[in-house]
């Protein structure tokens, strides 16, 4: 057991890999023992994120590095003599343990859900195949240190969400929603594929650390930043490159759009290891930030005012989940913008962006299962139709009740703390991104307050069917997202010093560690 | 292990915990020190829908989602106007904004910075 501790890393990526091509085929072998196999898969790859995020405490904050084929590292000698580090590999870093522990969280209580939740369907072991490709690849995003494996990860995030988007297709717009997303999905891949040749055109390699190194600004290096940062900011779903996400979480069933959230934040961090690694001291970090600060501010408003005016509970969801990724780049914008004159106001805007992502894929995990409870029982998601659920389903109300107040930054929930420190933060740069945040947080409870009296609340309306509540498999994941979300508000400063601080000093403070880690040797 | 600092400020969810029990124990005291007219199953404890009656079918009690805010929307209707035409729900448009980012972004970032 002891000699495959070194190896987790690459068990993170194999272990759902395997999963996902064996699940079609124990599927063969009844839905139970299907099911069974699957719940042990996302079990492991949580118990190996945990393991690593354990092992990564122990090497003194220095990124942990996982080089693929042959004993002797990465240093292939080439023709000309010159040693380049060509090989796969993966880097981690606190930041990259922070996102891995968001996305074993949240995969392994939406799959839980999902056995349930897709109980009477057909096509199980299609979906559980898309499924554990979806968490491979997601986690793949997050630690590989290579630029092209980045991509064909990314790729892979695109095909398996774009299936499970798709897989209620007896409902009209779903394949609609995952057309969409193909198209969408595909044109960022396209440019951040572009990107990554004008880098290996113009430095020769594509590992992340040499990139960092190598990159000195050049109108090459410039429009290389500017097809990543599209791409990626597409595929965070960042206004006005949004579009496709209501549509995507909208029709999605509700265990995959709480992945679907993962997946966007994934795309953030790839976008945040590009600012803050690759092109650190590099680019225009000022002109960068004011660029996020602006696009959070326009990601926030619309998010929340666009949410107000939905009638269809999982598309009010969608829009208060994008509003949130404004609040992530808000907290990242004012850090860029405050490195040379304020920067421990930027670190605690940093550390509150950072914080949010965590915060947010729990609220927005358990209110996109919450809603998918609800809708089950309901049998439609539309909220004329809807009404007097809380009647039955107690403990889902209160749940959903929880995530809204959460995502909606009421004290004492989590959603509140990372948010304080994004407010303070931001309040230092200018009072006005304060302002703004602070209100559009209070329209987002009025959102929420609105889907909360609309859902569960009133009388049943008549000729519904009498449901009782959510069968157990479903409330335990919520459960435990809830706990999450009570737990991070109540306790903030335990999670922010053992897992938040070292993930924003690994961005902040950590470039030269990260580069050094692999060409320490050169 | 429960608060955090932002530099500036700092945020105790278990101290502020605290504060709203102790407030809560206090209204309560001050509750129970009021008059105790309250009886069940009279007027009472009919729902108060601004002096009309209560309507007959349960479900004319329910503010459908639909219902909620129109007040708001309606006073925002110009914003909303432009931003549900911007949201139209079709691909061309949302490759459009891509393209449109793309190009503001090229120009930023090569000849700004």
């Amino acid at each position: 057991m002891t000699a495959l501790v070194p190896h987790v890393p690459a068990l993170l990526i194999a272990v759902p890999l395997l999963g996902a091509f064996l699940a079609p085929i124990v599927g063969k072998l009844g839905r139970t023992t299907r099911n069974g196999f699957v719940a042990l898969v996302l079990l492991v790859t949580a118990a190996l994120a945990a393991l690593l995020a354990v092992r990564f405490l122990g090497s003194n904050g220095s990124p942990i590095l996982y080089v693929m084929g042959g004993p002797d590292g990465f240093a292939v000698p080439l023709p000309s003599g010159m040693a380049t580090p060509i090989r796969i590999m993966f880097e981690i870093d606190a930041m990259n343990v922070f996102m891995v522990l968001i996305t074993a969280l949240v995969t392994l209580c939406a799959g839980l859900f999902s056995f349930r939740y897709l109980r009477d369907r057909s096509g199980g072991d299609l979906f559980y195949a898309l499924f554990l490709l979806l968490t491979t690849a997601i986690l793949g995003l997050e630690v590989t240190g290579d630029l092209f494996n980045f991509f064909v990860f990314l790729e892979i995030t695109s095909i398996a969400a774009c299936g499970l988007i798709g897989f209620q297709a007896w409902q009209k717009r779903a394949p609609e929603a995952a057309y969409k997303v193909m198209t969408m999905y595909t044109l960022a891949g396209i440019f951040v594929l572009l990107a990554i040749g004008l880098l290996y055109a113009e430095h020769g390699g594509l590992n992340m650390a040499y990139l960092a190194s190598a990159i000195r600004g050049s109108v090459v290096d410039q429009v290389a930043l500017t097809f990543l940062f599209v791409g990626l900011g597409m595929k965070a779903a960042a206004v006005p490159l949004h579009m496709w996400a209501p549509d995507a979480y909208g029709e999605a069933p509700a265990p995959v759009s709480a992945v679907l959230v993962v997946n966007s934040q994934a795309s953030l961090y790839g976008l945040f290891r590009v600012m803050f690694t690759i092109y650190g001291g590099v680019a225009n970090a000022v002109l960068l930030g004011w660029l996020i600060v602006a696009l959070a501010l326009v990601t926030i408003f619309v998010g929340v005012t666009v949410a107000l005016l939905q009638n269809d509970l999982k598309r009010l969801i969608a829009y208060g989940a994008l509003s949130q990724i404004g609040y992530m780049l808000l907290g990242v914008g004012v850090a860029l913008v405050t490195i040379p004159t304020k920067p421990d106001f930027g670190f605690v805007a940093l550390q509150g962006g950072i914080f949010h992502m965590i915060n947010d894929a729990a609220c927005i995990g358990l209110l996109f299962l919450t809603a998918g409870a609800a809708i089950r029982a309901a049998g439609t998601r539309d909220l004329n139709r809807m009404g007097g659920l809380a009647h039955t389903m107690r403990l889902t109300s209160v749940l959903f009740i929880v995530g809204a107040l959460a995502l909606a930054g009421i004290p004492p929930f989590n959603g509140f703390a990372s948010k304080f420190l994004i407010y303070e933060g931001s309040f230092q740069l200018n009072p006005f991104l304060a302002v703004v945040a602070v209100l559009s947080s209070i329209l987002l409870l009025a959102v929420f307050l609105k889907a909360f009296q609309a859902v569960f609340l009133g009388p049943r309306p008549e000729g519904a069917s009498v449901g009782g509540e959510a069968p157990l498999g479903m409330l335990v994941p919520m459960v435990v997202l809830a706990a999450v979300v009570i737990g991070f508000g109540l306790f903030p400063g335990f999670f922010v010093e053992r897992i938040v601080t070292p993930a924003a000093r690994a961005l902040w403070y950590g470039r030269d560690a990260y580069i050094h880690a692999v060409l320490g040797g050169f | 292990m429960s608060g955090i600092s932002s530099g500036f400020g700092t945020w105790n969810p278990i101290a502020w915990g605290l504060l709203i029990l102790g407030i809560a124990v206090l209204a309560l005291v001050l509750r129970s020190t009021g008059r105790r007219s309250y009886k069940k199953g009279t007027d009472q404890t009919k729902a108060f829908l601004s002096g009309n009656e209560e309507p007959s079918t349960p479900g004319d009690l329910h503010v459908r989602g639909g219902h909620l805010y129109w007040g708001m929307l309606d006073g925002l209707d110009a914003y909303y106007r432009r931003v549900r035409g911007l949201h139209t729900g079709v691909i061309n448009d949302y490759v459009a904004w891509f393209v449109g980012a793309l190009a503001f972004l090229g120009v930023l970032f090569v000849w700004v910075g």
